[in-house]
């Protein structure tokens, strides 16, 4: 594998049923810059992302076979630390989720999963974590109240803060400004591009303009294949692929 | 909306509002004439008494033994079935995930067994001291009445545990949860007002029903005292009491249900409260 390449998928196949969700996807992303993965709703997006992390485990109707290749070690073949497995990996998903608990637990409760539990640590980490998701200001004195109580753009900084707690190498983020105001949205864009350097990230937008400003590399998919995949200059100043530059002229989306 | 629509819509909707008021109706007559009648012959005597002269002809002493009676068994019923129900709960929707098909014949095979009737738990709870030699005891009578309630709690807290969205089980997966955290740390917390609710049903369940305990746990003028002697119940008390030809010892059956009924309030309302506390955590989607 090659040095700068962090995450290697190779022939990845998922099937549901008869279904083919994913067809010989290959896919290099790579270390520490912005892979940006678009497509049409149904395209397989999430799909790919729940791969990467092993959360198709959840799903028994989904049929996964190929390579993913993180650090030269294939996940999908990893039987028995499928959970340390997921640390490496922070997840944003569209919608937030928050735990069922206090805010301050949110964080304190990832970091226990990490093996931290010395209080002191504890304490110096959600408020370092809560700082990362600039979220720390808004809601220092309310620390122990349920995050239900959230907004939702606070709730989703919260799971930005509490994915980064388990100290992954990968966010794996699925239009995590969806669902979000324009500020919010633009407070976890910003959040990306502080922690460009330091992870490796791959997003999932319908967003091109979000797509434009912040990517690196662009994955473009359809229909389950990937079409083209390049430099964000590449893909999007000269798409080689008829459909790429349909997608990107916005005739469909 | 066309003439018909509006017809049918406002026929539908008086029907809805005449069912509600029968049920409230009957729910009112049925506590009426509990208060009405059993306000009368309650007393300080009755609460804090075991009853003098037989249960079955006695006008004296009170329904201590079958309050207490009924207390400890009900409550030892519900920790046991609780105790074995939560973690098949658990069980049902964390670790067996991958096996939807083995779940939904377990939860049919539930569905089953709650329809069974408790007569029938208790004549086979009666077949099984035969069968080891125990004598009717509030031992029996717990094992018996655990049987009984053990798929009302077991469906009830499943039928919670499984609107656990995905996503938020995605989200404590991707953290790197084991099933172990998953269940006992987010399952139990998203749903811990619901599976208040299931106890407390159990519990009701429980304390409510004569004919599991009939056979098993028997019927005394003692206070329960161990495992291994039989206990008084109030629902066997009242059952008891109503049969008797003295009017006055009738009457007392009326106390007894209202004592029983007081009982189900208090530990639904004290449950109710222990929810709402922890509800706020709970996450609405
Ligand atoms: N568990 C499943 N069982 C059956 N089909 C599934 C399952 N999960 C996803 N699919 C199907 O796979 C296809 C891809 O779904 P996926 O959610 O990955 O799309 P997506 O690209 O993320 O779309 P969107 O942009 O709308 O989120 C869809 O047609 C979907 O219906
Ligand atoms: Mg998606």
């Amino acid at each position: 594998m090659d040095q700068d390449t962090k995450i290697e998928i190779r022939d990845l196949n998922v099937f549901a049923g008869k279904t083919q969700i994913l067809k010989n996807v290959n896919i290099e992303i790579p270390k520490n810059k912005i892979t940006v993965i678009l497509g049409p709703s149904g395209c397989g997006k999430t799909t790919l992302l729940k791969c990467l992390n092993r959360l198709t485990d959840l799903y028994p109707e989904l049929k996964v076979s190929g390579r993913i290749m993180i650090d030269d070690n294939n996940i999908l073949e990893a039987k028995e630390d499928i959970y340390k497995l997921r640390q490496q990996m922070g997840l944003l998903s569209q919608r937030p989720y928050p735990l069922p608990m206090t805010i301050y637990n949110n964080i304190a409760y990832a970091l226990k999963l990490r093996g931290i539990r010395n209080r002191r640590e504890t304490h110096k980490l959600v408020m370092h974590y809560l700082q990362q998701a600039n979220l720390w200001d808004e809601i220092r004195t309310r620390l122990r109240e349920p995050a239900s109580r959230l907004s939702i753009g606070q709730q989703q900084r919260l799971c930005l803060a509490r994915g980064l707690a388990v100290n992954p190498e990968i966010i794996l983020a699925d239009e995590p400004t969806s669902a979000l105001d324009p500020i919010s949205s633009q407070f976890i864009e910003e959040t990306f591009g502080r922690l460009r350097n330091d992870y490796t990230i791959v997003l999932v937008t319908h967003v091109l303009r979000q797509a434009k400003r912040i990517a690196d590399n662009v994955v473009f998919m359809y229909l389950g294949e990937v079409i083209e995949q390049g430099s964000v200059e590449e893909v999007f100043g000269n798409p080689k692929m008829e459909k790429t530059k349909l997608y990107l002229g916005g005739t469909f989306n | 909306m066309t003439r018909a629509q509006k017809i049918e819509e406002k026929f539908f909707k008086l029907l809805m509002i005449i069912a509600t008021y029968f049920i409230l109706a009957i729910l009112a007559i049925i506590i009426y004439s509990i208060f009405e009648k059993g306000l009368k012959s309650i007393s300080w005597e009755m609460l804090t008494q075991v009853p003098h002269g037989g249960y079955y002809y006695g006008k004296g002493g009170g329904i201590l033994n079958a309050i207490l009676g009924s207390l400890s068994l009900a409550f030892g019923a519900t920790v046991l079935a609780f105790i074995i129900g939560m973690p098949v709960a658990l069980y049902l929707n964390v670790f067996l995930i991958r096996h939807k098909r083995v779940v939904s014949v377990i939860r049919f095979l539930l569905d089953l067994v709650w329809g069974i009737p408790s007569i029938v738990y208790g004549a086979f709870g009666f077949s099984l001291m035969i069968f080891f030699g125990l004598q009717t005891s509030l031992l029996a009578g717990i094992l018996t009445v655990t049987l009984f309630i053990l798929p009302i709690m077991i469906r009830s807290m499943d039928e919670i545990l499984c609107t656990v969205p995905i996503g938020l089980q995605e989200a404590a997966y991707s953290l790197g949860s084991n099933k172990s955290e998953i269940a006992f740390k987010i399952f139990t917390r998203q749903s811990f007002s619901g599976i208040i609710t299931a106890v407390l049903l159990s519990f009701g369940r429980g304390i409510g029903d004569a004919a599991a305990v009939l056979f098993t746990a028997g019927y005394t003028d003692h206070l329960p005292n161990g495992l291994l002697e039989p206990v008084a119940t109030l629902p066997l008390s009242i059952f008891f009491q109503l049969s008797s030809p003295v009017p006055e010892v009738q009457n007392r059956a009326y106390a007894s249900a209202l004592v029983l009924t007081l009982i189900i309030l208090i530990v639904s309302l004290f449950s109710r409260g222990l929810g709402k506390r922890y509800h706020k955590t709970k996450i609405n989607f």
